[in-house]
């Protein structure tokens, strides 16, 4: 069901964020199917991947991310299905004939070369042959984008783990290639440099304007860099949006609890009209009140809602709404100096997570046993099917 | 009391050091030692004695003789005999090492890519022929190559020759013996570098456009180069002294350095010259290590 998803269309986002991507199609995949022997890798996946875009395919380990990302590059060819660069069926094109290049997990940097060499060794394979100027010229660009100049004759076993990054980087980008894939680009680094790589590498793809797919298990960086993500699972492909899209509106509770963290329950339908849901809930003291129409068919009665702790509000006075809030006692409190999660029981034992800006340096806060509400806006939630 | 267990417990090494100084005291007792008496005796003189050699030090009314006898050098140095052999052993040992490469290199890294289950069992059967002794090992070969023996009753009896092709006794045999019994000398240390080799660097040179051919002369060749040092110097180091091969399957004009220091030794007992002839075999032999492993440290640094 959830294969062969219609892609969003990649223009303005919801965050104001202008995206460079075209609607022109660059990659089409087609129906691609991936077994290992008897075990099923990738699920008949078709997607297309606009020119100018950055692309993230993420996914927990094992769900074929990586497999997808190993066809594009040519490492694997799929079961069946086929994949298009524009008109051209390169299905079963070998890797060093494909104009793609890829910056590898490990980096793959020749340890017995310098940094130099490295950038160098794509460029001296390319038919016809560059002239030993013109490739020391691009060689020195390259350097140059990555701001890494100054470390040309090293090898790279003398350089940390964001310039040997800058390094693969650079590599990957030397011949010019139409598609450049990242394969958990910032896996090797450690947390504070990650961060910083990310906007570098968005930036330095955005100056080069080369399309770019990439592969990663970490949420924050897909969507940091991504202008699309493609939420996979199990080897197919569960949703594709922009980052507002898979967030705010996830097409159902994997794709909601793979993205970030989220509050279920399990509810049925009191009132189903054009532009307004209620629904009711054992674990929640009033009715849900959704204010917009969802698409149901009648036979269904049940249906998930769907709540991300942010957009929660907590206080000991009972609000003054008559629905959308419930109440409970604080069972746990995590402290993460920006926010802090309350852990809230219900009294019908289930648990909730809410989140609690900490705006004030010495607020008041509900503390632990403290009987709290919850409650939220009639737009907070997000109803999904089971 | 107490302050003399804590100083000799200063004076002794600690646990750590003991443990690293072990190899220190095997190579002594060993290498070092042994090759000391050896040097000592390469400076005496040959005697009818047992042993059959003049002793260095001699004391005699209250006066210590010290006897330094360097006409052992000097016979050496004299006589084209023993350059000959040096020079062919060592031209020997060259081939016979370029050949192992050859042909080692290509089955290293045929197992070395080969899926893990079957390497261990082609790795046993590199290994296999070890466990049948290295003397029977050469004997057979004599069975094999001489004039009626198995090669030459072959090719006889399909007609190819009318009479035995000459091969025991020449160099040609003591090669095919000399690389048939140190070839995996060569096998197992290119399998155990090639092995370790990363499977990403040569999807990244395939990744950036390069053939097998590129990929295996600039990436695989080149990070493979410690390996194909430690398999050559197990192989030319013995085969620079090797005796048994030599001896069994090459003719008289097959002169080793090997061959020469046993029959100085047992033939004409003259132990000091057979002493001297070890010992410039062993500087041969070191100088040119030392140097490698000298430039070695200098470019991996």
């Amino acid at each position: 069901m959830p294969s062969g998803a219609v892609a969003s269309q990649p223009s303005v986002t919801e965050t104001g964020k202008v995206s460079r991507a075209s609607k022109d199609v660059l990659i089409k995949i087609k129906n691609i199917t991936k077994y290992y022997d008897d075990a099923l890798a990738v699920d008949d996946v078709s997607l297309d991947i606009f020119r100018g875009e950055i692309f993230a395919l993420l996914g927990a380990s094992g769900s074929g991310k990586s497999t997808l990302l190993r066809m594009l590059a040519g490492f694997e060819r799929p079961t069946s299905g086929h994949i298009f660069l524009r008109d051209q069926d390169i299905t079963q094109m070998a890797p060093n004939q494909r104009p793609f290049n890829m910056m590898f997990q490990s980096y793959a940097l020749f340890p017995h070369m310098s940094v130099e060499k490295n950038i160098a060794f794509g460029l001296q394979q390319q038919t016809p042959k560059l002239s030993k100027p013109a490739i020391a010229d691009r060689v020195s660009e390259m350097l140059k984008l990555v701001h890494m100049e100054k470390y040309a004759r090293r090898k790279p076993s003398q350089l940390s783990g964001g310039q040997r990054q800058r390094v693969a980087l650079a590599r990957s980008l030397a011949r010019h290639p139409q598609l450049l894939l990242l394969d958990e680009p910032m896996g090797a680094l450690d947390k504070k440099l990650r961060t910083e790589m990310q906007l570098e590498v968005v930036d330095i793809i955005e100056r080069v304007g080369v399309t770019c797919v990439m592969v990663t298990h970490d949420q924050e960086e897909a969507m940091t860099m991504a202008d699309r993500i493609a939420i996979m699972d199990e080897g197919y492909i569960q949703q594709i949006g922009s980052p507002v899209d898979v967030y705010e509106t996830p097409r159902n509770r994997k794709v909601a609890e793979f993205i970030g963290s989220v509050n279920i329950f399990e509810t049925e339908i009191k009132i189903d009209e054009e532009d307004r849901v209620i629904l009711t809930c054992g674990d929640v003291c009033s009715d849900i009140y959704v204010g917009r129409g969802v698409t149901t068919s009648i036979d269904e009665n049940k249906m998930l809602f769907a709540l991300r702790p942010e957009k929660t509000f907590i206080s000991k006075d009972k609000p003054l709404q008559t629905h959308n809030w419930t109440e409970g006692r604080v069972a746990d409190i995590a402290y993460l100096g920006g926010h802090s999660v309350y852990y809230v029981k219900l009294k019908s034992g289930k648990q909730i997570q809410c989140f609690w800006a900490n705006t004030e340096r010495r607020a008041e806060r509900p503390t632990w046993e403290d009987k709290v509400y919850v409650y939220w806006t009639e737009d907070a939630g997000m109803v999904m099917h089971l | 009391m107490k302050g003399l267990t804590a100083r000799l417990k200063e004076k002794l090494p600690k646990g750590k050091h003991s443990i690293i100084s072990l190899p220190y005291v095997w190579l002594l007792v060993f290498f070092v030692l042994p090759f000391i008496f050896v040097a000592k005796i390469s400076f005496s003189e040959a005697d009818l004695a047992i042993p059959p050699y003049m002793p260095m030090f001699e004391w005699s009314d209250n006066l210590l003789n010290i006897k330094i006898n360097l006409g052992n050098y000097l016979w050496l140095a004299e006589d084209p005999l023993y350059w000959e052999a040096y020079a062919n052993s060592i031209k020997m040992a060259f081939w016979s090492t370029l050949l192992c490469l050859l042909i080692g290199y290509p089955m290293a890294y045929a197992i070395a890519k080969a899926p893990k289950e079957k390497q261990a069992v082609w790795l046993l059967l590199v290994l296999l022929p070890s466990w049948t002794s290295f003397l029977i090992r050469v004997y057979a070969w004599m069975g094999l190559l001489k004039d009626s023996g198995l090669i030459n009753g072959a090719l006889m009896g399909i007609g190819i020759i009318d009479e035995p092709i000459q091969m025991i006794n020449t160099n040609f045999a003591v090669y095919i013996g000399v690389v048939y019994s140190y070839l995996p000398f060569m096998v197992l240390p290119l399998y155990a570098n090639l092995v370790k080799h990363d499977n990403s660097l040569l999807e990244a040179a395939s990744d950036l456009g390069a053939i097998k051919a590129v990929s295996f002369f600039r990436i695989t060749l080149p990070l493979s180069f410690n390996g194909i040092v430690a398999g050559s110097m197990l192989v030319f180091i013995p085969v620079v002294g090797e005796y048994v091969i030599p001896e069994l399957l090459g003719g008289s004009d097959t002169i080793m350095i090997g061959k020469i220091l046993w029959q100085e030794f047992f033939n004409n007992r003259d132990w000091p010259v057979a002493s001297a002839l070890a010992v410039i075999m062993i500087m041969i032999l070191i100088i040119p290590i030392s140097l490698f492993h000298h430039f070695q440290h200098k470019e991996s640094r």
